[in-house]
């Protein structure tokens, strides 16, 4: 059979109206099921005819996954809610800028017109073998075509490498790692509710999904707790282009000071391993320590013990050391 | 009182259909009964197709036809295919059985809709044989490598002929595919980054480079790996036929009108005049369809199969494939300096990626274009083209003049730095002044020489515009982790050809009616032009129509939109025209008022004289009255064939007037633009942010500001690109693409240009041609990669890179080791 990309495929199409009708048809088409979000990304997959279902839901109109409730001093956010709803918040941008700044920098306008918070957080990777449609490891062969001598890989892992070297590509993920957010999980046997950073699933885990989304089962709603609310933030997104461009490393963290010492942090790197790491040496290691440049220089150094580059991608390890670096010691400019 | 038009800014007539979205390209055409095409792409890099089996397909419902290439006529040797490359009998057909390339269109089916047609192509069993494949051209040097075609893997002369018994040299033989593979011993200081110096498939010299780099203060040597990039055009290659009456009619983009149709004539296997070719706005070209592409041929072979119309939509990843795209050039340069800057000789080296098929001319007119830019009076020049199982080069914007740039830009400047003179200084010792040659001699010892430049005038110009010596102070310097660069790069190319028609039209309703047979690609050449003959004549523009995109509407003979020739070769063909049309006003206004023409004054719409005055109305209505060489029933001698029948064809409409550019020029047209520019690099990530760029044109007589400033800025974009972020990736284990969609290959995006730019034109005219003025399109894009890669290099470095483009990644590590690191021989990473 030849093969032929590009080309939309003909599906059964189900435009459910509520949360329930959805999750009754997930359950209907199971295995042979695919859920549309925004788009963004099930498109490459459905139009270049790598992935084949007969049925896609379509969340577009069940009203209940748009929106952003505040709550207990913290955020519900309806995983269908697009990204510039995110960007635009009133109340994320005035106690949780670091989700309007990560929101911000995905994609280009449009896409972030149509790509939603749900599924920026559950994209697959964008491995570029992978993406061609080859039966790859994460593909559910038995090679990485990413890691072979003659591989290219600049935008591959330099950790929790295991067979696969794919990265998680999401900006908003490191942000709500940092924020502490829980995703809401519901199926026909009902809710549960998972903290962002065990959302997501290295290889070692899991090595043909990136979530921890299962068959029958939405993403409804991500909620922000009050915790970091007016934290100190920081976010940066390195990316060969300003825009449109997944990010080469991105990082987030979210800190308290007393006086100008660390007494809590929470920090987040993007684009690394294939699941948004949480850097919790880096925390243990920073909380109680003055924030200067050489508690931030520390722990840039803490943040790669343990990375290994590929062939090409060996410059994201001094990129995250210094990533991290700034996002401990935040805005101020270097000095050396 | 007529306007003054020539440098003034207006509006074309086709901008408010663009902007509003009402202009329709081809695949915004729909016929009664048209049918869709899909492609069937080759997943291998090399093989032979073995077996198809297209049984389950055909006998889907709705599936009409489908073609292969037994369907298309034999390769026709000697086709122009635009900037100097020329089809060989090893020429790309459109499809093949043999694909050279990983998504190379094997055959392409007709149906009732695109999804059947998808659907069908899913249903088409097809047995490959693979073959030896390369997609590095260094690579495929190295003895026993793998060649990219099974005749060889580099376009070489064979060994001429022995001489004939009256002791007469054969000529040359043509340039053909052949096998050469350089020695272990060559490759011996690969691995340290220097490109080996193997045997050239070419070479010219001119002066005595061992004695210029005697007399060198310093001498530096450098290795550079190129991109290769694709054109990227908005407008993808889709295309929509049908055939009527014996004709076909085609719906497509072009860069120009007139000169696609040859090609397309021989691309289907019919005559020129059964080819009417419908392309009223094209979505850019930039040297990908000059004289339009092979693939316009598959819709048309498909209608006549099915017969039915066909509409070829295709896709982002199709247009990767079949779309061209710029050949990197892998070089090792030496060039020696004199202590004042001035250079000594160069002798350079440059490894074409050819892709698979004919020979492309970048190698060479790097060459050219740094003899030309500056000037050595010693210089060796020598290059192989090496084919690669990769998508098919075309020319694009400045092909070879910016590769031969970017690799003499970056040497010049770390000159620079090193003799310690300033760096506009050492571009203006070097540059072209007045009559400057370039190039080799050819067997009469003579050399090329340009009409004029002014290249000197346009650097003391920039530095001013720019306030380089502020800059320059500041360069190199770091706050923060932010570390600032400034730098100054000068291109040059190809501006301007000669020879082409006028034709015109006033007609009895006193408008006159302008026929243009140039594409009308995004540039405003195809409007402007005409505004020179509208002057001469003293007509107001808002008394003047453009007719084009349209052979069935009777064009004139016209240049090729390629080269940047179109505003030099036909503002002279308007130039002609418009003179000649004043002389025909002054006859019909003497014979109908009596007297002698040359007493009659053509001014303001009007013509006056002795007898009376006559409106152009009335003398539209008189030429049709006098008929003969007057109203286009005796087509005027000296004009090309072309422009006599589309003269016959309007014959009757009014006066219609052709005139041929016969204007005398001495030497070649080029056109230069310098560029300055100032970028602030972020040394914890590698990442830079271009802050300003200021660009100056020489290129002669300004004709249309507005469409200057694009032309400038948009030429000097595409360039930035090739600096910053555009590639392509092969994985070279498996030949095949990794960066073939739109977003992987990383064009510049608009948060991507300069913050600040500025321009300037010095609007000094070409002494060699009657407006004065020359091309644009093509000299800004060397300066935009060049300008970037200096001032980067004054911030980072000059040993952080030695390649293209240079990413956040290539700078981050350069730093943290503190010389380039990046893998220095292998192409396409």
């Amino acid at each position: 059979m030849a093969v032929i990309r590009d080309m939309m495929p003909v599906f059964e199409l189900f435009q459910p109206a509520s949360i329930d009708e959805a999750l009754n048809l997930l359950d209907a088409h199971q295995g042979d099921v695919w859920v549309l979000g925004g788009g963004m990304d099930s498109f490459d997959w459905l139009k270049d005819r790598t992935k084949r279902v007969s049925t896609v839901v379509d969340l577009s109109q069940v009203g209940e996954l748009r929106g952003i409730k505040e709550a207990n001093g913290g955020l519900e956010i309806g995983a269908m809610t697009t990204l510039t709803e995110v960007v635009h918040h009133p109340a994320v941008q005035a106690k949780f800028r670091i989700l309007a700044e990560a929101a911000e920098v995905v994609a280009s306008p449009q896409i972030r017109n149509q790509a939603t918070l749900g599924g920026n957080v559950s994209q697959d990777t964008r491995c570029w073998y992978y993406r061609s449609g080859w039966s790859c490891y994460r593909a559910g062969g038995n090679i990485c075509y990413a890691d072979t001598p003659t591989a290219i890989n600049r935008e591959h892992a330099i950790l929790q490498q295991d067979r696969c070297v794919a990265v998680s590509p999401s900006d908003t993920a490191p942000a709500l790692v940092a924020l502490d957010a829980e995703f809401v999980i519901r199926s026909k046997g009902g809710e549960r509710v998972v903290k962002a950073e065990d959302y997501f699933l290295g290889p070692q885990i899991d090595i043909t999904h990136m979530t921890v989304l299962r068959p029958g089962e939405l993403l409804t709603a991500i909620r922000i707790p009050a915790t970091w609310a007016n934290a100190q933030f920081y976010w940066e997104k390195v990316r060969d282009r300003n825009v449109w461009d997944f990010p080469l490393v991105n990082v987030a963290s979210a800190m308290k000071l007393s006086g100008t010492t660390i007494s809590d942090v929470r920090i987040a790197v993007g684009a690394v391993a294939a699941r948004p790491l949480r850097l919790t040496a880096v925390e243990a290691a920073t909380k109680g320590k003055p924030r200067t440049e050489e508690t931030a220089s520390a722990a840039g150094e803490l943040a790669i013990q343990g990375a290994t580059p590929l062939r090409y991608n060996a410059y994201k390890i001094p990129l995250m050391r210094n990533l991290v670096k700034r996002a401990i010691r935040g805005n101020a400019q270097a000095t050396t | 009182m007529a306007d003054k038009l020539i440098g003034q800014n207006y509006t074309t007539p086709d901008i408010v259909a663009k902007v509003t979205g009402k202009a329709k390209y081809a695949e915004d055409f729909r016929v009664d009964g048209m049918l869709f095409a899909k492609l069937l792409l080759s997943p291998l890099p090399h093989a032979r197709v073995k077996n198809i089996d297209t049984s389950a397909a055909l006998a889907m419902p709705g599936v009409k036809a489908i073609v292969t290439v037994d369907d298309l006529p034999s390769p026709v040797a000697g086709a122009s295919l635009g900037e100097g490359i020329t089809a060989s009998t090893l020429s790309e057909r459109g499809l093949t059985m043999e694909p050279m390339y990983h998504g190379e269109p094997i055959l392409a089916v007709a149906a009732v809709d695109e999804l059947t047609a998808a659907e069908a192509i899913e249903k088409i069993e097809i047995e490959y044989e693979p073959l030896p494949f390369a997609v590095d051209p260094v690579e495929s040097l190295r003895p026993g490598s793998a060649n990219a075609r099974t005749q060889g893997n580099v376009w070489m002369r064979p060994p001429a002929a022995p001489a004939s018994a009256d002791g007469k040299p054969a000529p040359p033989p043509r340039p053909d595919v052949l096998e050469l593979k350089w020695t272990a011993d060559d490759f011996a200081n690969a691995p340290a980054g220097h490109l080996p110096l193997g045997k050239p498939a070419d070479e010219w010299v001119v002066g005595d480079i061992d004695a210029g780099f005697k007399e060198a203060a310093l001498v530096l040597e450098r290795t550079w790996v190129g991109n290769n990039t694709s054109h990227q055009v908005l407008e993808p290659r889709s295309a929509m036929a049908y055939w009527q009456n014996g004709k076909l009619f085609l719906h497509a983009g072009t860069q120009s009108t007139v000169q696609t149709v040859p090609n397309v004539a021989r691309w289907v296997g019919i005559k020129p005049e059964e080819v009417v070719l419908i392309s009223e706005y094209t979505g850019g070209g930039f040297g990908s369809r000059i004289p339009g592409y092979i693939a316009m041929a598959i819709p048309a072979l498909l209608s006549k199969k099915a017969q039915a119309p066909v509409m070829m939509r295709i896709t982002r990843e199709e247009e990767h494939y079949i779309g061209r795209a710029r050949p990197a050039l892998h070089s090792r340069c030496k060039v020696g300096f004199a202590k004042d800057g001035r250079v000594t000789a160069v002798d350079l080296f440059v490894v074409t990626e050819n892709g698979p098929f004919d020979q492309v001319g970048d190698g060479r007119s790097a060459g050219d274009t740094i003899s030309l830019s500056y000037q050595p009076k010693n210089m060796r020049w020598r290059g192989v083209n090496v084919l690669t199982n990769t998508p098919p080069r075309g020319a694009q914007r400045a092909p070879g003049g910016m590769q031969g740039q970017a690799i003499m830009e970056p040497i010049l400047a770390e000159a620079a730095r090193k003799l310690g003179v300033d760096e506009v200084e050492i571009h203006k010792i070097n540059a072209p002044v007045g009559k400057a040659t370039f190039g080799a001699a050819n067997q009469r010892g003579q050399r090329q020489y340009t009409t004029s430049a002014f290249v000197r005038e346009a650097l003391d110009r920039g530095r001013e515009l720019f306030n380089w010596d502020e800059k320059k102070a500041r360069s190199g310097k770091r706050v923060g982790s932010k570390v600032r660069g400034s730098g100054v790069a000068v291109s040059a190319y190809s501006a301007g050809s000669v020879g082409f028609d006028g034709l015109l039209i006033v007609r009895p309703d006193g408008k006159v009616q302008f026929q243009s047979g140039i594409g009308n690609l995004g540039t405003h050449a195809i409007i402007d032009v005409h505004r020179v003959a509208a002057q001469i004549m003293g007509v107001p523009w808002d008394q003047c129509e453009v007719v084009w995109g349209n052979t069935s509407k009777h064009l004139p003979w016209t240049c090729a939109s390629g080269g940047s020739q179109t505003t030099h070769a036909m503002t002279r063909a308007a130039h002609a025209v418009g003179t000649r049309a004043v002389q025909m006003i002054q006859e019909v206004a003497a014979k109908a008022k009596g007297g002698s023409p040359a007493a009659y004054k053509v001014a303001d719409g009007k013509v006056s004289g002795q007898g009376g005055t006559m409106t152009l109305a009335q003398i539209g209505q008189k030429a049709i009255e006098l008929g003969g060489i007057y109203d286009g029933h005796e087509a005027p001698d000296g004009v090309n064939a072309w422009t006599k029948t589309s003269v016959s064809a309007l014959a009757g409409q009014g006066l219609v007037v052709a005139a041929k550019d016969d204007y005398k020029r001495d030497g070649q047209t080029r056109s230069f633009v310098v560029g300055f520019a100032e970028v602030e690099v972020d040394v914890e990530t590698g990442k830079y942010t271009i802050l300003e760029y200021a660009a100056v044109a020489d290129v002669g007589t300004v004709i249309n500001p507005r469409s200057l400033k694009g032309q400038t800025f948009g030429g000097s974009m595409l360039g930035i690109g090739h600096a910053t972020s555009q590639k392509w990736v092969y994985d070279q284990h498996y030949g095949v693409p990794l960066a073939k969609r739109f977003h992987y290959s990383k064009p510049p995006s608009i948060l991507d240009a300069p913050q600040k730019y500025e321009w300037a034109a010095l609007d000094l005219p070409d002494p060699e041609t009657p407006v004065g003025a020359r091309g644009i399109g093509e000299p800004p894009v060397g300066a935009g990669c060049c300008a970037i890669l200096n001032a980067l290099a004054a911030a980072v470095g000059d040993d952080a890179f030695r390649r293209m483009p240079v990413q956040a990644d290539i700078i981050l590590t350069a730093l943290e080791a503190g010389h380039a690191v990046h893998e220095p021989l292998t192409a396409n990473i």
